[in-house]
């Protein structure tokens, strides 16, 4: 059962990814210009010449079925903008840094996520409670880049109070120089995810078992860890799909802001450059990406709650 | 019992310092490595020098190879590989250095830029820079695929060392072409060896310039060291050019530089001048030599066609207001022509042999203009018309539209696209008016000249067409003649004036903030910038 839950979430995926490329194929043809344009203007004869180079004289659905042709082969072709790098060097370089940022991000918002919002909970309408909420208003309000940006700054002043390199300002110097990159990448999600808790949370002691457990005179250690954590833990792994996407997206800015060489700034730029293969090529991945993060969290919430995986078997 | 020898004990301890002092002797001795530490804006695209000559590529070509000449820090053509030349009508010799060498020991000859300068125009390497080849003899034809063999190219090995050029047509700037990236050296033998890998790594290229490259982690880093095998040991100072980081964003450039993570920060935009200003920096400007103007679309489908109109609107923007108050940061000139102040003319600068008067506008004469304009176009009132210009030029473009619409009553429609979108949109005159820049690819005034006014010249999307400005041009690009060359491109840019072929607005300077200890960094117009190939680190 779970087998023909999975496979149909798969083949959905496929669909989806399948409209991905196309639509972005199109739009990206559209849209007026293209690689070789250059601030210097190309003569017609020089202009010829590169798009022979590069097959772009050929009609758009001949493009397109030779594109589709590559893909079966795992070839997404050459960039336009760094004539020496094929997109899939780019993406085998740069997505273990992303992955890495993206994963350190997503364990602290999670982690203080839940800290957070179960403090909250369990301190409601105090003043640790609202404190916690107030910054979770700012979290999920200002953008993330903007938070990065002003925490550079925070971190060069501290620096420059102390004289010492406390913080790590930008680069990409090994899994250290990641962590106050990570922290700002998941700060919006963790307040999101805090909020989320917080409310799950207070909904389930409210709940019918919980108050059973206390009149059966539990522990309330047991009782918070056993069962309130366990059923107030639900919405969080339905967050945690559009959380990744998020982040990912999210990434974008604060690589550019950290100078970390991650995937998200080459995805911003092959836009702004028109570099067609590097756009075709990474959206397939982030696509093809996301559509099976969300699959796992559907399946990993099948395996939680078993109530969803065996109402799926009427 | 142990009996403790105390003459053993000191024996050994006397030993233990010997030993100590002759290993650390040479520690002592073996001075640090003169290093500075940089970020880039750009991973270079391209380090094959015979396809493409963009900026980015250009920095750090130029400090690992070096061409037939190169720039001085005042912008002075100076021998390179080559060390003096013979320059005639039609042709130019160029005598070679002996002690010249690649990285791989093997000299560079005359037979390693005649290989280099046919890639360049080869129609199959599809070099978008082949036009920088157009003054020598036979270029355009074989890069338009007029001629089919590469070898009618006009330039030729004579000997090893001695390399002769014939031209197409005149080209009084030819040496100071030769300094750029698409006229570097290539060694055919490594070239043939690598194939369709080289210059795809750090160990895929030959270096015969002051530094060789070292570290090449695409996208993230980079690492210049001194190439012992470059002749001229004694002008590099620095031996290790670290770059660990390569960020485009101004402001986190700035923030490495605050945190001494960088050792300077070579461009400055409105926001972190002004943080630069606050920490009391020391801020350098550098004339860049590139031009910014409007440009009208004189396609006869386009009411900017109309001259009256042209001159209407040229009249009311005031070129010293727009720099004072919107562009607001230092060095950056007003501009009355289209050449700027850098360029060179026959004897002194181009501007201060054909110096421009500097007037304000005349409202009465702009609202004149404009009633003669309405009258020729059979309008009722004054037209709506578009700008093109840059997205991130926001407060330019509404001090455009506000200026225009507070004098004559223009309506501007601001049309702001992203860079690809606004290149397409010029390059198709889907436009009245666009925001533009040129900067020089030589240093002569024809750059600017040719590039904005002629006919044939693909970078005039203003599509600006005018035949006695054409003949001036020409004429200009038959002598290598200064006194003849000179005034007629000042003709050609005080009759495109008179003709409100389009409105100059400012030169160019970029701003930058240094540690104090670096010295001599080179930074010019025509050329890679920052140059550190001279830079030193004061004691």
């Amino acid at each position: 059962m779970i087998f023909k839950y999975i496979l149909k979430k798969l083949l959905v995926g496929l669909f989806t990814i399948f409209m991905l490329i196309t639509l972005t194929f199109t739009a990206m043809h559209i849209v007026p210009g293209d690689p070789i344009s250059d601030a210097k203007a190309m003569s017609k004869e020089i202009r010829a010449n590169l798009e022979e180079k590069y097959g772009l004289n050929k009609p758009i659905t001949t493009q397109y079925i030779i594109f589709l042709k590559r893909l079966l082969h795992g070839d997404f072709g050459i960039s336009f903008t760094q004539k020496n790098r094929s997109v899939n060097d780019i993406i085998a370089g740069h997505f273990p840094v992303s992955a890495l940022l993206g994963l350190l991000a997503l364990g602290i918002a999670t982690f203080g996520g839940i800290l957070f919002g179960s403090i909250s909970a369990i301190y409601k309408n105090k003043w640790l409670d609202t404190t916690i909420t107030l910054l979770v208003l700012l979290g999920v309000s200002i953008p993330s880049f903007i938070l990065a940006a002003l925490g550079q700054l925070g971190m060069i002043e501290i620096n420059e109070y102390f004289n010492l390199s406390i913080f790590v300002v930008g680069g990409f110097d090994g899994i250290h120089s990641l962590i106050v990159p990570a922290l700002f990448l998941g700060l919006s999600t963790m307040s999101s995810l805090s909020s989320i808790m917080r409310s799950s949370m207070i909904e389930v002691a409210n709940s019918d078992y919980i108050k059973t457990a206390k009149v059966k005179r539990l522990s309330s250690t047991r009782i918070f860890f056993k069962h309130q954590l366990r059923n107030s833990i639900l919405p969080i792994i339905t967050f945690l799909g559009p959380g990744v996407v998020a982040i990912t997206t999210g990434s974008f800015a604060v690589e550019s802001i950290f100078a970390i060489p991650g995937l998200g700034l080459y995805f911003v730029q092959s836009i702004q450059q028109l570099d067609y293969t590097v756009i075709m090529g990474l959206t397939a991945f982030y696509g093809s990406y996301l559509v099976l993060i969300t699959i796992l969290v559907d399946i990993i919430y099948g395996i939680v709650d078993p109530r969803i995986r065996l109402g799926e078997k009427s | 019992m142990l009996k403790l020898n105390v003459r053993s004990v000191a024996r050994s301890i006397l030993l233990l310092f010997i030993v100590l002092a002759i290993l650390s002797g040479p520690c002592l001795a073996v001075t640090k490595p003169k290093k500075i530490t940089i970020s880039l804006e750009w991973e270079p695209p391209q380090l094959d020098s015979t396809k493409t000559a963009d900026a980015a590529s250009y920095k750090v070509l130029g400090h690992i190879m070096e061409g037939l000449t190169r720039f001085d820090k005042h912008s002075n053509v100076i021998p390179g590989i080559a060390t003096h030349w013979i320059t005639s009508k039609d042709s130019m010799t160029f005598y070679l250095r002996k002690n010249a060498l690649w990285s791989n020991g093997e000299p560079v000859t005359a037979h390693d830029f005649v290989f280099a300068w046919r890639k360049v125009v080869d129609p199959k390497n599809a070099s978008s820079y082949s036009f920088s080849m157009y003054p020598i003899k036979n270029a355009e034809a074989i890069n338009t695929k007029k001629i089919k063999d590469l070898t009618q190219l006009g330039v030729k090995a004579l000997d090893d060392y001695t390399l002769n050029v014939s031209f197409e047509t005149p080209c009084a700037y030819f040496a100071s072409l030769t300094a750029f990236s698409s006229f570097l050296p290539v060694k055919e033998s490594f070239y043939k060896s690598k194939g369709e890998k080289y210059a795809a790594d750090a160990n895929d290229l030959l270096f015969n310039g002051p530094f060789k490259l070292t570290k090449w982690n695409h996208g993230a880093a980079l690492r210049f060291e001194r190439n012992e095998k470059y002749y001229n040991q004694s002008q590099t100072n620095l031996d290790i050019i670290d770059v660990p980081y390569i960020i485009s964003e101004k402001l986190p450039t700035f923030n490495l530089f605050r945190d001494k993570k960088i050792d300077i920060a070579p461009e400055l935009d409105k926001d972190t001048y002004r943080l630069a200003q606050q920490q009391g920096l020391q801020l350098i400007p550098f004339s860049e030599g590139a031009g910014v103007y409007i440009l009208f679309n004189h396609d006869k489908s386009k009411l900017t066609s109309n001259l009256n109109l042209r001159k209407a609107i040229a009249e009311v923007i005031d070129a010293e207001e727009y720099v004072n108050k919107i562009v607001a940061l230092p060095g950056n000139k007003a501009m009355h022509g289209l050449v700027p102040s850098c360029m060179p003319g026959a004897k002194l600068r181009f501007r201060q042999e054909f110096r421009l008067h500097k007037t304000k506008p005349d409202l009465q004469k702009a609202k004149l203009y404009l009633h003669k304009a309405l009258q020729e176009l059979n309008l009722s009132k004054p037209p709506e018309l578009s700008l093109l210009i840059d997205d991130f030029r926001t407060l330019d473009a509404e001090y455009f539209q506000y200026v225009l619409r507070k004098n004559l009553g223009i309506n501007v429609k601001i049309d702001k696209q992203i860079f690809k979108q606004r290149l397409a949109k010029a390059n198709a005159g889907d436009f009245d008016m666009v925001y533009w820049l040129w900067g020089p690819d030589y240093l002569d005034p024809m750059t600017f000249i040719e590039s904005l006014l002629s006919s044939w010249n693909p970078n005039n999307v203003g599509k600006f067409y005018n035949d006695e400005i054409d003949k001036e041009i020409k004429k200009a690009q038959a002598t290598v003649n200064a006194a003849v060359r000179m005034p007629a491109m000042a003709n050609s840019e005080k009759m495109a004036l008179g003709q409100a072929a389009l409105v100059p607005l400012y030169e160019r300077a970029k701003l930058y903030v240094k540690k104090d200890e670096l010295e001599n960094v080179i930074m010019t117009p025509v050329g890679f910038n920052p140059n550190f190939t001279q830079a030193f680190l004061r004691e």
